[in-house]
């Protein structure tokens, strides 16, 4: 009889509801309080203690819990701008217009939204270093590390995609740009653009196409991918735990209770952020040029700074090699590392060994050096196009360019393994360190000192947007 | 007495055949879904813009010699000087950006990254690395029509491209 079941009575459902929505009681006894503490809602996420060395700021600098922040302020400041926003050729300019002036507080979402977006970007790439540096990407952790590099990739699309919406000149043109890079993939690079843009060219279909992905697609793959990332990090056994160079003992590891530990750390760290982005985009205005004029291309034409790199190679190199192989192989070995580099002894070590840090300043030093060298040699004197009229330019700006930058390497590799003793994983990092500041360089070339007609000049002596 | 002969070596057992039904069936949506996907960002193209047939007047309104813009259909009709016709699709074959024609040095000169195409198209000076695309073009009569929806790539110059009429 339902009637006589206990707790169904019509007085005691009403109680039972209103107890419902506050916090429920305090168990009165230790174990029970201990199980109220641990299935906190927090502990859904951390576990309920950390070893203390983990939480030291110079280990982790708090950049996946920052790259996570900002996709929680992109979402937010993302919503509010999508109602005041059509994603049309008529409306998208005159709606972010009326963002800037007429909409509450629209200026503002505009500019943390942008800058946030930006700083992602940045900070997803730091994070990501700061792994590979502290080898915390092998063994048990290698599917977490690939999971996290397809996050940056799903944070690159994120960015261009949006990138497009305001439909400014800027806008417009570094989409046409970005997306005429995917013609140059074989085969099916004519396919993927023609989708991309839904045509030839940018046009409403592209700002419909993008503006679909970007709130939609993009943003719920981060959402499941970033929930598999968080999961694998508990599941391969939290964070690697940080070790100074003489890696005599392995200390008695000490651990504290995430609450509030971690958990105070992380408000700090999340407060302060947002302190300054809202000061950033408070005083420094995200950019917006001139509605979109798909007559009229700028002078120069740039894709986004995130990509500016790849552009830059395609300056020197054939595109087949510059836009398509380069990358390709990049990304690949950027996957496949953790399978190359795998000794554990190092795991927790800051650029690995004495000798591991030296290199890495030496691979540095030599980046910034031969990347600029290199360029300035390409644009005067090096014409293989020229010298070799009659090949294939496939052969002449491509495979021979391709093949002395493979050799040096290769050399380059030959001298740390002989000449410096390096081990596997200090070769490794002494590549990595080099080819990561030969794209910062050429980043750093192609946003300041690219202008028309995509000559070099002397950032103090750019010549206007013509 | 007969004999039950249980034959289940290398055989798939009913759970692993659920098992592979359902990894199958997965794989199908996926695949639908991904199709579905692309098939929907897929160019959506309206009559009469650009995309569709463009009507450029007639074969008189066009010198010999001449390059003209067509800003409604977005290319050039370059007509030679043996009075041959080919419109040209005015997007770089580089990095996509408009390519104006230089009436006074009498060939295209893009400024994105300064490659330069003569007026039928062919590089002059990379980093293009092919001439210019043209679109297909037929002539009814003494009427031009430019059929915009179609892009004709190509790796070298033809002659057979020209149309006359």
């Amino acid at each position: 009889m339902s009637e006589n079941l206990p707790g169904t009575t019509p007085e005691k459902f009403h109680e039972r509801r209103w107890k419902a929505l506050g916090p429920s009681p305090m168990p009165s006894d230790d174990r029970g309080r201990m199980r109220a503490v641990v299935d906190n809602l927090v502990l859904h996420l951390h576990p309920a203690k950390v070893p203390a060395s983990t939480l030291k700021w110079t280990y982790t600098w708090g950049l996946g819990g920052l790259a996570a922040l900002l996709f929680f302020l992109l979402v937010l400041t993302g919503v509010f701008l999508e109602m005041n926003y059509t994603p049309s050729p008529e409306r998208a300019y005159t709606d972010i217009l009326a963002l800037r002036t007429n909409v509450w507080f629209g200026d503002l979402l505009r500019n943390l939204h942008h800058w946030s977006a930006n700083l992602l970007v940045v900070v997803a790439v730091l994070h990501l270093l700061r792994v590979f540096f502290t080898g915390s990407y092998r063994t048990p952790r290698e599917t977490n590390w690939m999971v996290g590099v397809l996050l940056l990739l799903l944070v690159l699309a994120a960015n261009f995609t949006g990138y497009l919406l305001p439909w400014d000149q800027l806008a417009f043109w570094a989409i046409t740009v970005g997306t005429s890079i995917v013609n140059y993939v074989p085969l099916v690079g004519g396919f993927i653009s023609r989708t991309l843009l839904g045509g030839p060219e940018v046009s409403a279909a592209t700002l419909l196409n993008f503006y679909s992905l970007h709130i939609s697609f993009i943003p719920i793959s981060i959402v499941m991918l970033i929930s598999l990332h968080f999961w694998r990090v508990r599941k391969d056994g939290s964070l690697t735990l940080p070790k100074g160079l003489k890696k005599a003992e392995e200390a008695r590891v000490e651990r504290l209770t995430t609450i509030p530990h971690l958990v105070r750390r992380e408000a700090i760290w999340a407060l302060a952020w947002l302190a300054i982005l809202l000061a950033w985009a408070f005083f420094i205005p995200a950019p917006l040029e001139g509605i979109a004029n798909p007559d009229v291309s700028p002078n120069p034409a740039k894709a986004p700074w995130y990509f500016m790199g790849i552009q830059e190679l395609l300056l020197h190199f054939h595109p087949l090699v510059g836009a398509v192989i380069i990358p390709a192989l990049a990304l690949l070995g950027l996957l496949l590392l953790p399978f190359y580099d795998v000794n554990l002894e190092s795991v927790g070590v800051y650029f690995r060994s004495y000798r591991g840090r030296y290199l890495s300043l030496l691979a540095f030093g030599s980046g910034i050096l031969i990347t600029p060298a290199w360029v300035v040699l390409d644009e005067f004197l090096l014409h293989w196009n020229r010298w070799l009229l009659s090949w294939p330019s496939l052969v002449t700006d491509g495979l021979i360019p391709f093949a002395v930058l493979a050799l040096g390497i290769l050399l380059m590799d030959e001298i740390t393994k002989k000449r410096f003793r390096a081990s596997l994983e200090e070769r490794i990092l002494f590549i990595f360190v080099f080819l990561l500041t030969a794209l910062m360089v050429l980043t750093v070339i192609g946003v300041f000192f690219r202008g028309p007609g995509m000559s070099l000049y002397w950032p103090w002596d750019m010549p206007l947007h013509v | 007495m007969t004999e039950i002969v249980v034959d289940n070596v290398a055989k798939t057992s009913r759970r692993d055949f659920m098992k592979m039904l359902w990894l199958f069936l997965g794989g199908m949506v996926t695949l639908e879904f991904t199709g579905l996907t692309l098939a929907y960002m897929q160019p959506r193209l309206a009559e009469g813009e650009f995309g569709g047939v463009i009507d450029t007047g007639t074969v008189d309104e066009y010198p010999p010699g001449s390059v003209t813009h067509i800003p409604n259909g977005r290319f050039y009709l370059s007509r030679l000087e043996d009075g041959g016709f080919l419109a040209i699709y005015q997007r770089c074959t580089h990095l996509g950006c408009n390519v104006p024609w230089d009436q006074v040095q009498g060939k295209f000169i893009c400024p994105c990254h300064n490659s330069q195409f003569t007026a039928k198209g062919d590089v002059l000076n990379p980093p293009a690395p092919r001439p210019m695309d043209l679109f297909p073009i037929t002539i009814e009569g003494n009427q031009i029509l430019v059929d915009t929806g179609v892009t004709i790539g190509r790796e070298r110059i033809e002659v057979s491209a020209v149309v006359y009429a």
